[in-house]
């Protein structure tokens, strides 16, 4: 049936006078909902095309942002980034963490029809350990021994040893054993034509151009009150800035340019609300530790002084970021707010260069040492516009004190392959684009420091490493959370990065939309409850049960 | 006329093999890989790409690799996209006919206003009005595509509303009647032919009319008018058909054209053709759907090339005459 959004009265009449009028009203065509159904779409854009729905396989953020719609993990992140059951009830770590329990959801059904069980939850281990699936995700179940389930709604996990971090791996969306084989001949169709446990299920994938998700009636948290929900591919940023302006969508990340001038238009303030939130990456600029530029903490320290990342902020995105001072996510639960940053203060930087040998002794407004001047490149990928701002204020900044830093922004695959991987580089100005679990074991510890790992810096410290291993160990939040915050001291006070900034994700959405939460990252978190008023909606003839 | 045409024929094949060598080598020569895109991404170890380079078969030798692409290629198999599995083939011919429709009816509208546009010129060549309009099609001609397609985006679709912005077709197509969805997937395409059919008519124009100029300055012309022929029919009949020439070459250039779309105008404009196909691939280091969209540009390329050149041995004697002498 299609339904048109119409005025509250014909709603009334419609209901007291029951089934005659309101046949006479549907056929005047001036049909309505009751205020409680379901109603309306919410139409986003997508940068790329979702290249795999399948979560084992979903590699790219169209791809996952997709498929969070259409699967569930056995848990998630609530809004506050604290990790809850989804497909599992509950769970319990036993055996210090050598054996986690999950106690599953009953009655939760497959977009098929058929009933979700713990053989699912098997399959779906098994896929990602499988060394023929393309999988970039298995590293993170290594440490698990064996998964089983001792009966349909109880999945039992076995690790060679505990592994705190492990727990958020289960966030990993659960595909369904009747509809995959173990072969996995039916990949490709399952994945353009996925069936999942979520809110939405795939109505329509136009390849190229958009997807059209439709709400899951039978959802185990309830109907999603919005209908539809359409990803639309818009690969150009200025397109996505117009449909805007067309009302074409309802939602879109925006630049700090975008944000702070060009909607502050009368036509923005009515029809959208503006939101920004702490991102998910920080940007640094890494040294490497073994050049010998770079290997005296107190130069790391001075160049910490003379680096002034406010004024970054302020220049490269507009005010709308913040200086950070360590290697997690500043609303983290890890991140030690504490941490006393070094002032930026000129003449402290000078003093420490001084006390490590380095002077300028020739008066060409140069830094040197034994006859080697302070000059060095960093190295940053080309393309990121950001980054070489943020090169290109640094390189004032440090020149105040007599250091030379030259820039050099190349080809990403060029700048790891040629230079990052073999470790040919003085200094990389990067960001890390982090998970929710903050382990930081691959980035900082020192058995990391291997070809193709991510402690290109060669950081090596021995209280971390430990710490870091006995965070891995630890299940206890709190204890865990302390264990990080020390990490976190220990790394700033070792410099191995000048942790610069984070930056805001900002974006706009519809003012249409009801019952929007804010969380500490997005206000996505709890989507199937936001609601549009029928008087407001925008699609309001769609078809709601198609 | 048969010798040149297997002498082509012959020229074409041999050229056809070394372009797929030529980008094949370079394409896999060049930095980075399938799985580069998850390089630095603390989710994905070093081992999970490793397996992954192993998975895609690209730790083998890279002549193995060519030569098995080639030996399936002559058999018209494209392979698999790495990214998702899908055939190269179904993604081709799901982006081309897009590409097709809005870069033929673009290079149709192109010719129908260049050619008497510059036949016009060369008439008037000189005047006021000639200059205005030549300095016009120069403009659109130099300004970038992607800025007169923003500019009229923002015109036509934002301030006045005239027609859609961006995609195929609206969001709930499926929902309209058959003439609805006809219309709207056709007024979808109103902003990119338009913005296409500017630039390349302003180009043919140009051609035209310095060709129609190095005609008209011809003693033949001018013994025709002595003649007492109409100016239309000095125009039409004897300085046009010599001086279309170099527009046949302009026609055979146009043919890979048809399917190489715009990666920049179909970004803004949001169509999923040819253009945005072989970016995405080129982004994910999606090797044979690289070398598919390649391998059917150097075809049509060299076909165009080969037709041009018949078309020309067809519209000239001359030429015609020293194939037959060789």
């Amino acid at each position: 049936m299609r339904l048109k959004k119409s005025s509250p009265r014909v709603l009334l009449a419609g209901i007291f006078l029951c089934l005659p009028l309101a046949c006479l009203a549907a056929s005047n065509g001036a049909r309505s909902l009751p205020v409680s159904e379901p109603g309306d779409a919410f139409v986003a854009p997508a940068i790329a095309e979702p290249v795999n729905l399948i979560p084992f396989l979903a590699s790219d953020s169209a791809s996952a942002e997709v498929s969070h719609f259409i699967f569930n993990g056995l848990l998630k992140y609530d809004g506050d980034l604290n990790l809850v059951g989804d497909l599992a009830e509950s769970w319990e770590v036993l055996d210090g963490g050598l054996r986690i329990v999950f106690h599953l959801r009953k009655g939760v059904r497959w977009h098929d029809g058929y009933l979700f069980t713990a053989r699912d939850v098997v399959f779906t281990y098994l896929c990602l350990i499988d060394p023929d699936v393309p999988t970039p995700y298995g590293s993170a179940f290594e440490k698990v021994e064996t998964v089983f389930a001792p009966d349909d709604y109880t999945v039992e996990v076995r690790y060679k040893e505990p592994f705190s971090p492990g727990l958020s791996s289960w966030t990993m969306g659960i595909v369904p054993e009747h509809k995959l084989d173990y072969e996995h001949q039916n990949d490709l169709a399952f994945s353009k034509n996925p069936i999942g446990t979520g809110p939405y299920v795939i109505k329509r994938w136009e390849r190229g151009q958009l997807i059209d998700l439709k709400a899951n009636p039978f959802y185990f948290e309830g109907r999603p009150n919005i209908s539809r929900v359409v990803l639309r591919v818009l690969p150009d940023p200025t397109t996505v800035f117009l449909e805007l302006q067309n009302e074409n969508l309802d939602t879109a990340g925006l630049t700090p340019l975008q944000y702070n001038r060009q909607i502050q238009t009368d036509f923005f303030r009515t029809k959208y609300q503006s939101l920004d939130f702490t991102g998910t990456q920080y940007t640094y600029m890494g040294y490497n530790l073994r050049s010998s530029l770079f290997s005296d903490k107190r130069v790391r320290q001075a160049l910490a002084m003379a680096a002034d990342s406010n004024e970054i902020v302020s220049a490269v995105l507009m005010g709308r970021g913040r200086s950070t001072t360590g290697p997690f996510l500043p609303e983290s639960w890890a991140y030690d707010a504490d941490v006393k940053s070094f002032q930026h203060d000129l003449s402290a930087a000078r003093a420490l260069l001084k006390e490590a040998g380095w002077e300028d002794r020739d008066n060409d407004g140069i830094l040197d040492r034994d006859g080697q001047k302070f000059s060095f490149t960093v190295l940053t990928n080309s393309g990121n516009d950001q980054r070489k701002m943020t090169c290109e204020i640094l390189q004032k900044q440090l020149a105040a004190v007599g250091i030379e830093m030259k820039i050099q922004a190349m080809e990403w695959s060029v700048l790891l392959k040629e230079f990052i991987h073999p470790k040919r580089f003085e200094a990389v100005l990067l960001g890390w684009n982090l998970p929710m679990d903050p382990d930081i074991f691959d980035i900082f510890h020192s058995s990391r420091r291997g070809p193709g790992q991510f402690n290109f810096v060669s950081y090596a410290n021995p209280e971390v490493d430990r710490l870091l291993e006995e965070a891995r160990i630890e299940f206890d939040q709190q204890k865990r959370g302390e264990l990080y915050r020390r990490v976190h001291r220990l790394i700033y006070e070792d410099q191995p990065y000048a942790f610069l900034y984070t930056s805001e994700s900002l974006s706009v959405l519809h003012k249409r939309f009801d019952g929007v939460t804010a969380g500490k990252l997005g206000v996505g978190h709890d989507f199937v409850r936001w609601y549009v008023p029928k008087e407001k909606r925008r699609y309001g003839t769609l078809s709601v049960d198609a | 006329m048969r010798k040149i045409l297997i002498k082509k024929g012959l020229q074409a094949a041999a050229l056809f093999f070394g372009i797929t060598l030529i980008s094949f080598g370079v394409v896999h020569l060049a930095p980075g890989s399938p799985v580069s895109g998850s390089e630095m991404n603390p989710a994905v170890s070093h081992e999970a790409r490793e397996k992954l380079t192993r998975l895609y078969g690209l730790d083998r030798p890279i002549e193995a690799q060519y030569f098995e692409w080639l030996s399936r290629m002559v058999r018209f198999d494209f392979g698999e996209a790495l990214s998702d599995g899908e055939k190269v083939s179904s993604k081709i011919l799901r982006a081309a006919p897009i590409t097709l429709v809005v870069n033929g009816i673009a290079l149709l509208l192109a010719f129908f206003v260049g050619i008497p546009a510059g036949v016009w010129m060369a008439w008037r060549a000189g005047s006021k009005k000639e200059r205005l309009l030549g300095t016009l099609f120069l403009g659109f001609y130099s300004m970038p595509s992607f800025w007169i397609a923003m500019l009229f985006m923002s015109f036509f679709a934002v301030r006045f509303h005239l027609v859609p912005l961006s995609g195929l077709h609206s969001l709930f197509y499926e929902e309209m009647p058959l003439w609805r969805r006809w219309l709207d997937a056709a007024s979808h395409l109103v902003l990119p032919i338009l913005v296409l059919t500017l630039s390349g008519s302003a180009a043919i124009s140009r051609y035209v009319r310095s060709s129609m100029r190095d005609v008209l300055g011809q003693g033949f012309i001018r013994a025709s008018r002595a003649r007492g022929l109409s100016e239309r029919a000095v125009l039409m009949n004897h300085a046009l058909r010599n001086a279309l020439l170099p527009v046949i070459t302009l026609i055979g250039l146009s043919v890979p054209a048809l399917l190489g779309g715009s990666v920049v105008l179909e970004s803004i404009f949001a169509l999923p053709g040819m253009g945005r196909l072989f970016f995405t691939a080129v982004f994910q280091r999606d090797y044979p759907v690289i070398m598919g969209v390649l391998t059917l540009g150097a075809l049509l390329t060299l076909a165009g090339n080969t037709l041009a050149d018949l078309a020309y041995a067809y519209a000239d004697p001359r030429i015609r005459r020293e194939g037959e002498e060789k």
